[in-house]
């Protein structure tokens, strides 16, 4: 049996955050576990062969060619955060690499919690190297008594090799005082695989990401997946963008947004730059109280031979869908939230069922405090 | 068991039904015939408690209680259920999910009454979307099993359906229906709306009304008027204004 993390200092309330963020302090359903508190990492540990979960320092120091990937994907002078990020001495994050043919069946948690510190950093580094299998999962939150307003910034590079398959799983649970910026990227090789999943169902003041998927490889495939629920004051400007660069490269963009009074802008893009690619984006999006969704779907195929659509709908829930359901014995609120859970339901293929068990847990959590 | 007074109907600013009077008693099934747009789904809808459907005169009394200001779930909960002709796509919302909100607390065996009406490998679909006439009906027919209401409205549940289908929705509705006890034992009630009249091999039913321009003009023995209209056509009964 795996050593339960010890983290004294947080109260049961904030323990109960990061469990809605997947964090598993018993570690029973985790191979391995990253946990950094402000800027302090409190644990990096793996007990899955062939896979190492390693802070940001201790992989550098151990593995010189990790030079080779570091800044590699993103670009330090890409914007302010990406450029205070670098200009760290002390980094921080993770790294997490599985070595050729391995793979994990129970995933490994990161967890990313700010608690006091005006910004919380990170540089995190995952590689699935040839024939791999790795499923994370990443769970940011706040403590309950943050209170003061802060940020976190960070930077996550993604290298899918041939054969290799990464899923990565974010659940957010921050707060109204709570600005945050990640930056992400990803390169996938032949046959690789990459599925990133993103929740946040709980108020945050502001987010702003955009990660890219940069699929290299023939038959490379790429699945970004959202499902966002906007309160007010949030503002959350998010997209995914995946640029197809390999004959039978693939891509699918599926966004679920909520606002109950919030902002939602939505972004997607897809660009298929040679023959034999597809991509399909989608956003959906229901307003259930005054707020903003603004998708912008992009799509841009330069080549004959790229397969690109997008699909975006913005609207109600639709009265006779509900009384529908009233019809069959449910009140208004049971029909309604029946009808959300069902928007929201996003199955994920490819998804180990702790993960996607995971996801609609946290929708569940939402449900129950009524959207 | 149903008694619906002097029933006058709005759709948007349109009167739609026009004072209708009709009685089902415990145990009795009826059938409502009528030309396309004459006013029988509205009559389904506004039973049923439809908000778009404004009563605007009359009254519907269900096992003694006026239900007529009763929102849609109020008067499922009291037993009244239906078989939609067209239900709508609901998008993300898995069938499996939707029995397992109208079974709330009753502990039912979902996949296997899925079975019994083929659509246990439905389970996981989005309600209706990409559903087939048929499917659609057995979907409908499997929500109401679980419901189990005392008075069943059918619109239509032969249309769209293959002669395998009928025999299937047909036999399950008629055990809805408890057709299969009898007479004296029979509680259950029902109102079908049916243009082919192929359904009434399985739910014998005990009268028919025939209903024009939002008005019912005449009752009588089903088939009887089954074979009328067949054979002339509703002309007559546009025709006839003394019901």
């Amino acid at each position: 049996m795996p050593e339960p993390v010890t983290i004294p200092e947080l109260s049961n309330e904030d323990k109960e955050r990061l469990a809605q963020v997947g964090m598993d302090l018993t570690k029973k359903n985790r191979c391995g576990t990253f946990l950094q508190m402000d800027q302090d990492i409190v644990q990096a540990e793996c007990g899955e062969t062939g896979i190492e979960v390693l802070s940001y320092k201790q992989a550098i120091e151990k593995y010189d060619w990790l030079k080779d990937y570091a800044w590699k994907n993103i670009s330090k002078e890409k914007d302010d955060i990406t450029r205070y990020v670098a200009a760290q001495n002390d980094p921080k994050g993770y790294v997490i690499i599985a070595h050729k043919g391995s793979s994990n069946v129970m995933p490994i948690q990161a967890c990313l919690y700010l608690g006091k510190d005006k910004i919380q950093h990170v540089h995190n580094i995952i590689i699935a190297e040839e024939g791999a299998e790795l499923h994370i999962i990443s769970g940011c939150a706040s403590g309950s008594h943050a209170g003061k307003g802060g940020a976190h910034y960070g930077i996550s590079e993604f290298y899918i090799k041939k054969n290799a398959k990464i899923s990565f799983t974010m659940i957010h649970n921050w707060s109204e005082d709570i600005e945050v910026y990640p930056r992400s990227a990803s390169v996938i090789e032949e046959n690789g695989v990459f599925l990133s999943n993103y929740v946040c169902m709980q108020p945050v003041k502001k987010i702003q990401m955009y990660p890219t998927a940069t699929l290299v490889g023939a038959n490379s495939v790429a699945r970004f997946s959202s499902i966002v629920v906007s309160t007010p004051g949030s503002t959350m400007d998010l997209g995914s963008r995946a640029i197809l660069e390999a004959p039978g490269a693939s891509a699918e963009l599926v966004t679920r947004a909520i606002t109950k009074g919030g902002t939602i802008i939505s972004r997607g893009h897809i660009n298929g730059k040679v023959a034999g690619t597809r991509g399909h984006l989608e956003c959906k999006g229901l307003i259930l109280k005054d707020g903003v969704i603004y998708a912008i779907p992009e799509i841009e195929g330069s080549v004959v031979g790229t397969e690109l659509s997008h699909e975006a709908a913005v609207g109600k829930l639709a009265k006779d869908e509900i009384e529908y359901l009233m019809s069959r014995g449910l009140d208004e609120d049971e029909a309604t939230a029946t009808i959300i859970r069902g928007f929201l339901d996003v199955k994920i293929s490819g998804l180990p069922d702790a993960l996607q068990k995971q996801i609609d847990a946290s929708i569940d959590v939402a449900e129950k405090s009524g959207f | 068991m149903l008694q619906i007074k002097n029933l006058s109907v709005n759709v948007g600013d349109k009167e739609v039904l026009h004072d209708i009077s009709l009685s089902i008693g415990e145990g009795e099934t009826h059938v409502l015939l009528g030309p396309n747009g004459s006013g029988k789904t509205t009559l389904l809808m506004t039973i049923m408690g439809f908000s778009n459907y404004v009563i605007t005169k009359g009254q519907i009394l269900f096992k003694g209680e006026d239900v007529t200001k009763m929102h849609a779930h109020e008067r499922a909960q009291r037993g009244i259920g239906m078989m939609f002709q067209r239900p709508p796509t609901i998008s993300g919302l898995k069938l499996g999910k939707m029995l397992t909100a109208i079974s709330r607390t009753k502990e039912e065996n979902i996949p296997e009454l899925a079975k019994t009406v083929h659509m246990d490998r439905f389970l996981e679909r989005d309600i209706n979307k990409g559903f087939s006439g048929g499917e659609i009906k057995r979907s409908e027919v499997l929500q109401l099993m679980l419901q189990n209401p005392d008075f069943v409205m059918l619109d239509e549940p032969e249309s769209g359906v293959d002669l395998e289908n009928i025999s299937l929705i047909g036999t399950t509705i008629g055990g809805l229906l408890e057709k299969d006890k009898h007479i004296v034992n029979r509680k259950k009630s029902g109102l079908v709306i049916t243009h082919t009249g192929y359904i009434l091999d399985y739910i014998d039913a005990d009268k028919g009304h025939v209903m024009c321009d939002g008005q019912i003009r005449c009752h009588g023995n089903p088939r009887e008027i089954l074979k009328e209209i067949k054979q002339r056509g509703y002309k007559e009964c546009l025709e006839c204004r003394n019901p």
